[in-house]
């Protein structure tokens, strides 16, 4: 394999350049009990991959999305080595030009489409509006636009669903305007935070299966978060598992349930299973020795 | 004879031709000490069949009995307190300026149940919670500790009949797991029956012997989990939940789209 330099044009033709390189970040809360770590110096690269980040509420999870967007709390103190999109250092940029990165080469799907939608305007021109924002074209071929779009995320009336109020969709359908509105304006990269925990077991499908094939067809680098380890094993290609702050552990995601680390398998062990049938959920014993285990390679699995 | 007969259960909302049949003659019996596990995905009708069970709406057809007891539109507090519900969301349901103290001495004084002091340091015993936590506020507990106040607020008018309404959807699997173990064990010293309600087939396999599968207000079909385990299931869509909950699958989630046609687009 021939050494690639980061931020040169070969680093953007190569498929298993990273899209996101992240080194030693750390999100820091002040507190009046001194400073809280809620991401303790983490490292990884994303790929045109899916790349699944799980843990438990407080993990520092969702944290890490979007502390890589700088949408932390103000309170919050971020810090990192780097923090690089196609090579390009994030941590350079003044808030002016990271609005351009944020929305336009970077986006971001959230849980609850309810709530990240706008209820007083259509769905149609909410998707639209993120094109105008980001490109140089008249409201005519941003409508255009955004009706393809919704075709893309396998919409069956396009013009019908537009013209609807956020309130008139269900959740499935308003998380697939969600993904529409985030993917409209082609981001090198995108952030799922839990985007389909909200959804019922069908229509998650759904949703996932228009995420694999933008990764597929755009080249789109993926990082997925969720707390579920069934789904994360079986959408995702590669797994980090976080823990207080850290990653613990780094798998193929077709690995997962061979995970060695003490955490990982005392979480796969208390998930209910229907082909393993138990009378008492094994319940996880935290060892104190997680919190200060040394830091898991970016290189790794 | 089964502790709960439901027959003929029916509960719309609105009027004429806009009304939504939101459960459709559904019928079911569980026996005591049984845990009987509901499945079904949002909008099917499970949780308004809970809430019509435990008197939260009155306006529902057909016939309720629990314990020998026919329930009406309207109820005595003795028919009250032999179901109590635990609701998905700890977070929503602890009155937030009310300590915990407060939230479990309310269900008591309603039912004028005397020796409050006693039975408040039970009920938190029974859950695992130690009597440290009686004088807490709920945002000064993790979700697994209030949802065991939840469980302990149910507990303490001593139902024979718990209603679970999604207990452990909104934990973490490690809390899950514990609060699984504690109703389990529950059950057990406390003779309790369960109605399980969730989307979760994982969890209501491990909870339940019998299950039934609800969908758009209609009970689809009731089996048991062995017989679900060993491929008994003849309905296209429990097989389907069946298969989905094992995690993403992309051949499922193409022929998914055959299934959820057009009630999917407009909620």
């Amino acid at each position: 394999m021939t050494m690639i330099v980061l931020g040169s044009p070969l680093a953007i033709a190569d498929e298993s350049a990273p899209i996101v390189s992240v080194r030693n970040l750390r999100v820091a809360f002040d507190t009046p009990h001194g400073a809280v770590e809620a991401v303790r110096g983490i490292s990884f690269d994303i790929a045109r991959e899916k790349v699944g980040i799980v843990g438990e509420s407080g993990s520092g999870k969702s944290m890490t999305g979007r502390a890589i967007l700088r949408l932390t709390p103000p309170k919050a103190r971020v810090s990192a080595e780097r923090l690089d999109l196609h090579g390009q250092d994030l941590r350079a940029l003044d808030e002016r030009a990271m609005r351009l990165v944020r929305g336009r080469r970077m986006s971001m799907i959230l849980q609850d489409p309810r709530y990240s939608l706008n209820p007083v305007v259509r769905v149609g021109e909410q998707i639209a509006e993120a094109y105008l924002v980001h490109r140089r074209v008249s409201r005519a071929e941003a409508r255009d636009k955004a009706r393809a779009m919704l075709e893309t995320v396998r919409i069956r009336h396009p013009d019908r669903v537009y013209e609807l109020y956020p309130h008139e969709v269900s959740g499935g359908m308003g998380q697939r305007v969600m993904i529409a509105m985030m993917l409209i304006a082609e981001p090198e990269f995108l952030i799922a935070d839990e985007p389909t925990s909200a959804l019922d077991v069908t229509v998650r499908l759904q949703v996932l299966a228009i995420l694999d094939d933008l990764v597929q067809s755009r080249g789109l680098g993926l990082m997925f978060i969720s707390h579920d380890l069934n789904l994360v094993a079986t959408f995702c290609d590669r797994v980090l598992i976080m823990y207080a702050g850290r990653i613990v552990e780094t798998c193929p995601a077709a690995e997962l349930r061979r995970a060695r680390h003490g955490y990982t398998r005392g979480l796969l062990e208390s998930l209910p299973r229907i082909d393993k049938r138990r009378d008492r959920l094994p319940v996880l014993e935290r060892d104190p020795a997680w919190r200060d285990a040394p830091a898991v390679s970016p290189r790794e699995g | 004879m089964p502790l709960i007969d439901i027959r003929d259960l029916r509960v719309s909302f609105g009027e004429g031709v806009g009304a939504i049949r939101a459960v459709d003659a559904v019928s079911i019996t569980i026996e005591e000490g049984e845990v009987y596990g509901l499945v079904g995905e949002s909008g099917c009708g499970k949780s308004t069949l809970l809430r019509a069970l435990a008197g939260l709406n009155p306006n529902w057809s057909g016939a309720m009995t629990v314990a020998g007891q026919i329930l009406g539109p309207r109820r005595s507090t003795a028919q009250y307190k032999l179901m109590q519900m635990v609701f998905q969301d700890p977070y929503g349901s602890l009155h937030p300026r009310h300590t915990i103290d407060g939230l479990l001495a309310e269900p008591l004084a309603i039912h004028a149940i005397g020796e409050s002091d006693r039975r408040i340091v039970e009920a938190l015993d029974r859950v695992g919670l130690d009597a440290s936590f009686r004088f807490r506020y709920p945002h000064q507990l993790s979700g697994g500790q209030r949802q065991r106040v939840a469980i302990a607020r149910a507990l303490i008018v001593e139902p024979r009949v718990l209603l679970l309404d999604e207990p452990t959807s909104a934990l973490d699997v490690s809390i899950q797991a514990e609060v699984l173990n504690l109703l389990d064990d529950l059950r057990r010293s406390q003779k309790l029956t369960y109605l399980f309600v969730s989307h979760d087939l994982a969890v209501v396999t491990h909870m339940c012997r019998r299950i039934g599968v609800m969908r758009a207000g209609r009970l689809l079909e009731e089996m048991t989990v062995d017989a679900l385990l060993a491929g008994g299931t003849t309905h296209p869509y429990t097989r389907h939940l069946y298969r989905a909950s094992a995690g993403y699958d992309r051949r499922l989630a193409d022929t998914a789209e055959v299934l959820d046609d057009s009630d999917e687009e407009i909620a």
